[in-house]
């Protein structure tokens, strides 16, 4: 037996976190298979393909299930975009899963070429994202698939937050005609509070608490962990802190963006993706274009050798965690 | 079903039209558009069942040309079947213009863009898989450049071609032995080709890529049931114009003027000799 893996959240944050009401979920990964599985039983032309992933997709059952409706192509990520392009030119609506980090390197051509390019419906599912698979080292890291696909015309980018965020994404790429990325872990999410009454679509950013002291903008799997920032901050230094949740990577939510850089004293924002090219730098352009002036910190993982160990070490190490996010804020918003 | 003659006459024209076109441009990949002339000649008049009338079908054939870079050949043949009119043609490479210097689906007739080596084998593989998915008896086709071959991802299409024993996918190799470098074989050896092929489950014929009858012939239905048809086809870059052939340089080279007065000539020359001077 391995030693159990070290907790994402300190005691305080968990402490936090229960004062929230927030309940324990599961890994977005399964909330994906789940609602993959659903859709599939309902319309025989949802297809998976894998790259002998079905294990690690959470796609087992799936597979036993419905047979006739997963594909696998064995390790050859390549074929797999490729494969999923002919299928999905032919009317299938067609689910490429494979682990971010191969899927969004090994087979970049392939996404850009045969799926943005030739625009098929075809939904790239990148599996154990970020530093999921943080102790097995930078091969196995995705934290250049935002940069890669912010700069692919054609393909909306998605990193769910949650097991909600997860399960509307999945229903939302199914019924989308254009090409899909999303992007998740395999450990267990906090489920989040609804951001608001509006159904979700791809896009809108949705406030998970509002405020005017502190912005914290934030994507995917770090979103939990802004959201208990916030209330940190609150209860400890009284400020008043903002939380957007911001599924959809590309197109961005210009609007929110802008209004919390406008309405608040400063702009921090929270990605598990290398500081170039991703969510954090898009959230910059977005603030500069539009001419504010506001403090602003942008946390991710430094253009630097990654340390490796648990997901949960890696946020703790790049102040991806409450207490990170929070010790951040202060810090822009300290005069200087 | 046009008759060989009428396909040899196509060829000729077909040829004329490549060069006519690449001379307008000043751009364009001549040697390996003339050395596919004749696969494409014969897929798109006799095998392929497509047409500008069905070209939405679900039950159609496809074509997918994974050597994307000879897209004259394929813009002249769509062109002749209906799918636009060749004077559409007169913007190739221009600015704006769908008819750019590869196949994109803007392009009436076209399945897939292309242009990057190595992708079109799982591009087909996905396709006749899903006909084997919905219970489909449309077939697939890719044409592949032999100096494409060094692309690993093939190798990847090949295998998952052979383990979904995709008998309704066909892959035509034009293989005219030169590559931008140099000969393939000095580039990067890929012989024992039909071996290769065979060895990784494909039933494979080699055919002469200029014979039209021969191309017919294994063309028309799959090789072997429960196998993709691999077809090598034994095809001259610069086909159909005697200082061309064979010779690297034109692999994207242009004809000057002279140049292209020549090769007209030439070509006009041979249609005389097959319509008795009435072409």
């Amino acid at each position: 037996m391995s030693a159990p893996a070290p907790s994402m959240y300190s005691p305080a944050a968990k402490a936090v976190a229960e004062r929230l009401g927030l309940q324990m979920g599961r890994a977005n990964l399964e909330a994906f298979a789940d609602t993959l599985l659903e859709l599939a039983r309902a319309d025989r032309n949802v297809l998976a393909v894998t790259s002998d992933s079905r294990g690690s997709g959470k796609l087992g059952p799936f597979g036993q299930a419905l047979p006739g409706q997963i594909v696998e192509v064995g390790i050859a990520e390549q074929a797999l975009v490729g494969i999923a392009a002919g299928l999905g030119s032919c009317g299938k609506n067609v689910f490429a899963v494979s682990p971010a980090c191969f899927l969004t390197a090994r087979s970049l051509e392939q996404i850009k070429n045969d799926i943005c390019y030739s625009d098929h419906p075809v939904t790239l599912v990148g599996i154990s994202a970020g530093v999921s698979y943080g102790a097995l080292g930078t091969t196995h890291h995705s934290l250049h698939d935002f940069a890669v696909l912010r700069a692919i015309n054609n393909v909306t980018v998605v990193a769910p937050a949650d097991n909600f965020e997860t399960r509307e994404a999945v229903r939302a790429a199914a019924a989308s005609d254009r090409p899909v990325y999303l992007r998740f872990g395999k450990a267990p999410l906090y489920t989040l509070p609804a951001g608001g009454s509006e159904p979700f679509r791809f896009g809108p950013a949705r406030q998970l608490r509002d405020g005017d002291d502190v912005a914290f903008l934030a994507t995917g799997e770090t979103v939990v962990h802004a959201l208990l920032a916030a209330a940190h901050l609150e209860a400890t230094a009284g400020l008043r802190c903002r939380v957007l949740s911001f599924p959809t990577v590309k197109p961005l939510d210009v609007a929110a963006v802008a209004a919390a850089a406008k309405e608040c004293h400063a702009v921090v924002t929270a990605e598990e993706h290398m500081v170039h090219g991703g969510f954090g730098e898009a959230v910059a352009s977005v603030i500069a274009q539009a001419g504010l002036a506001v403090r602003f910190r942008l946390v991710g993982i430094p253009d630097d050798y990654t340390v490796t160990g648990s997901q949960a070490d890696i946020f703790r190490h790049y102040g991806l965690t409450m207490e990170g996010l929070a010790a951040t804020a202060l810090d822009a918003l300290k005069r200087t | 079903m046009p008759t060989d003659r009428e396909l040899a006459l196509k060829s000729l024209r077909y040829r004329r039209s490549v060069l006519r076109w690449i001379k307008h441009a000043g751009a364009g990949h001549t040697g390996g558009s003339l050395s596919c002339v004749d696969i494409l000649n014969v897929l798109y008049n006799r095998i392929l069942r497509v047409s500008p009338a069905t070209a939405a079908d679900p039950g159609r054939d496809r074509y997918i040309q994974s050597k994307g870079h000879s897209v004259e050949a394929l813009f002249v043949v769509l062109a002749d079947r209906g799918f636009f009119p060749e004077s559409d043609l007169e913007t190739l490479c221009a600015y704006r213009s769908p008819y750019v210097g590869h196949p994109t689906r803007h392009v009436a007739g076209v399945e897939q863009n292309t242009g990057a080596l190595g992708h079109g084998l799982p591009i087909a593989v996905g396709t006749a898989l899903a006909a084997k998915l919905d219970g489909a008896d449309f077939r697939a086709f890719t044409l592949l450049g032999d100096g494409e071959l060094a692309e690993g991802s093939n190798w990847e299409g090949a295998l998952a071609g052979a383990h979904y024993k995709l008998d309704n996918l066909t892959a035509v190799i034009d293989c005219n032995t030169l590559q931008i470098t140099g000969r393939t074989r000095d580039v990067m050896n890929h012989e024992p080709l039909a071996e290769k092929w065979a060895a990784f489950g494909w039933a494979v014929r080699t055919v002469d890529g200029h014979d039209l009858a021969a191309l017919t012939a294994a063309l028309e239905r799959p090789l072997e049931a429960g196998k993709p048809s691999c077809i090598i086809a034994r095809t001259t870059k610069g086909k159909g114009v005697s200082f061309m052939e064979d010779v690297g340089k034109w692999h994207h080279g242009v004809p000057n003027d002279a140049e292209y007065a020549q090769a007209i000539g030439e070509l006009d020359a041979a249609l005389a000799a097959l319509t008795g001077g009435a072409a």
